[in-house]
């Protein structure tokens, strides 16, 4: 489980020529492709929130596209009603989504594993109509959602509107998984990882239980949120039938499919949920999802802990043969 | 009052459809402290399977009872090959197969079936019965079906052998395996039967709200609502819970205004939550004192 081990000798060389090569990358696509990257981006940062709570803390959530979709409708009015700047809108949308998350982390206190995943499931059922109800409809615009306006890039910078998002995307998203390394790897790292492994011998340490467990809620339901907002500036649209169950699902196989407690992992789950289906739907519409079911309880049978986790077995059985045949 | 009655009795009426899904959620609970997420889309096949089979042109009480043996079959190998060997693993993994398992019944619907609604036929006739003006003869008879087969479930566990050793397999699994009880099969045979209750929910179901990949969804959240109001360990309970969630439901969409039709699915999610946070072991459940 040290999937956060602190990077040596040619490791941050490798990180920094990645970012670099992973921001000129918009260079080589088209526009649409760009855009796709750029969703696939979106999708890594949620599932990195799903992750931290579950990966890490060992909560279930089925119900993050709810999250997700406070942050997206938080975004969309701010942008839509009150005609402010986009960039404004992500810490916001973090903050509300930070705020529920904590709240909704205080009932989740007392449900332990599957009566969690129980409530959060059927949270993530009732979001839509939630959305589209009447009382909510001067705000959501009901049924239809709002539409938005693509940004333009600042300071007339030579880029197209999905370049630009996609710089922005990627900057966002450096920050966040920065933020996660560093929240992971320290002291509360390891107190919500102990609360997960052994919550009545992490409560003997000295951890607050209730208190970390509430706040990586919280945390979690907060890159979900930045990740919704980022989504509907990129998409341009909310409505309540993007914020299906089959959301929450998604993120759900963006996890299991990078890797369980893995910050690179998120990423991996990302492109995976983003190019996928489009790959599938050329069979037939309801081929990703099929495909996505298989590769979930494949991957509960075969590699449970994912890509990233298959990686970096195969890594330590290399560094094994390595130190062998030197020794 | 005729108002009131009406919706009573329409609440009674899909309370009885929210009772069978509750009691398929509450066989696999028993027997394997599994909460089944993708045993609404399985109801939700199984009714594909009759509308085909009926398209095909078998007589509807044929194909009504090819549906369930399929179902039941389908559901014991279902057990026997996909969920046996993550019995033993982390809840986490068994979920994440659960949640496969909908996805995949889900998606195969859309692929075999197509997107689009299908209304689908009931046996019973579309005239009210003895012209009374509260309650149409579907909804009666879901109501006697579900009666009639809740009384065949509870004789079947209570009184023959086989309904023994499944309970004594879901009490106590390794003093039923000392006597000689394959606990191993029993399970599979408590999927099949949960598979087959589930079937008939949404043959009930289906003529209700017509036939499309996501009907179920919703009535699955119903069913766990019931389940855990009545008590997730207690099949009568649940089917009590079951009638309950469907009365209040109903009356709650005709009498609060603020809540409508529109926030009935919040509705179930606040029940969910208030029991879990309240009474975990609902209004019939043990409760389960866990030592650490």
């Amino acid at each position: 489980m040290s999937a956060e081990a602190r990077p040596r000798g040619a490791a941050p060389l490798a990180l920094t020529l990645l970012v670099i090569l992973a921001a000129l990358l918009p260079l080589a696509l088209s526009d649409y492709r760009t855009f796709q990257v750029t969703l696939a981006l979106v999708y890594a940062i949620a599932i990195l929130g799903l992750n931290i709570l579950t990966g890490y803390n060992g909560q279930f959530s089925l119900g993050h596209g709810a999250f997700y979709a406070i942050g997206a409708y938080t975004a969309a009015i701010m942008m839509s009603e009150w005609q402010i700047g986009y960039y404004w809108t992500l810490p916001v949308a973090g903050l509300v989504c930070f705020c529920a998350g904590f709240l909704f982390g205080f009932p989740a206190l007392r449900l332990e594993g599957l009566y969690l995943a129980l409530a959060t499931f059927a949270l993530a059922v009732a979001t839509p109509q939630i959305l589209k109800s009447d009382h909510l409809a001067p705000l959501t615009g009901g049924v239809q959602g709002i539409v938005i306006l693509k940004p333009n890039p600042p300071f007339g910078l030579p880029l197209s509107q999905d370049q630009w998002l996609y710089e922005f995307t990627l900057a966002v998203a450096i920050v966040l998984f920065v933020g996660a390394w560093n929240l992971l790897r320290g002291r509360s790292g390891r107190a919500i990882k102990a609360i997960r492994d052994n919550p009545i011998a992490a409560e003997a340490m000295g951890i607050n239980k209730a208190l970390y467990k509430t706040l990586t809620f919280g945390v979690s339901a907060f890159y979900t949120g930045v990740a919704g907002a980022l989504g509907a500036i990129v998409i341009q649209f909310v409505a309540p039938d993007s914020f299906t169950v089959f959301l929450s699902i998604t993120l759900l196989v963006g996890v299991v499919v990078g890797g369980l407690a893995s910050i690179p992992g998120a990423i991996f789950g990302g492109l995976f949920v983003q190019f996928i289906p489009n790959v599938a739907e050329q069979i037939s519409k309801a081929a990703p999802w099929a495909i996505y079911g298989v590769f979930l309880i494949a991957f509960m049978y075969v590699m449970p802990y994912g890509v990233w986790g298959l990686l970096r077995a195969l890594h330590e059985r290399i560094e094994r043969v390595r130190r062998r045949r030197s020794a | 009052m005729d108002l009131f009655l009406q919706q009573f009795l329409s609440g009674v009426a899909i309370g009885g459809i929210y009772a069978l899904v509750a009691l398929a959620v509450v066989m696999i609970y028993q027997a394997s402290d599994h909460f089944n997420f993708a045993q609404g889309e399985m109801a939700m096949f199984s009714t594909y399977v009759a509308w085909s089979l009926i398209a095909a042109g078998l007589p509807y009480w044929q194909a009504f009872l090819a549906t369930i043996l399929i179902s039941f079959a389908g559901a014991v190998a279902l057990e026997r090959i996909v969920i046996r060997p993550v019995e033993h693993a982390p809840v986490l993994n068994q979920v994440i197969v659960f949640i496969g398992l909908l996805v995949i019944f889900n998606a195969l619907a859309g692929w075999l079936f197509d997107y689009t609604i299908k209304p689908f036929p009931s046996p019973f006739p579309e005239q009210p019965l003895f012209g009374n003006p509260y309650i149409g003869a579907h909804e009666l008879g879901v109501i006697g079906v579900t009666l009639a087969l809740l009384a065949l479930v509870f004789a079947f566990l209570r009184l023959t052998p086989i309904g023994l050793a499944m309970r004594a397999a879901a009490q106590n699994p390794d003093s039923a395996r000392l006597v000689g009880i394959r606990v191993g099969w029993m399970l599979a045979l408590g999927w099949g039967l949960a598979a087959a209750i589930g079937a008939m929910a949404g043959i009930m179901l289906a003529p209700i709200v017509f036939l499309e990949p996501n009907m179920m969804i919703g009535t699955l959240l119903y069913g766990f609502a019931g389940a855990l109001l009545g008590g997730i360990d207690s099949p009568a309970g649940a089917v009590v819970g079951g009638f309950l969630v469907g009365v209040l439901e109903n009356l709650v969409g005709a009498y609060v205004p603020f809540v409508g039709t529109d926030l009935k699915l919040t509705v179930a999610l606040a029940l969910i939550m208030l029991v879990l946070l309240l009474r975990p072991n609902g209004l019939f459940g043990r409760r389960i004192v866990r030592r650490v």
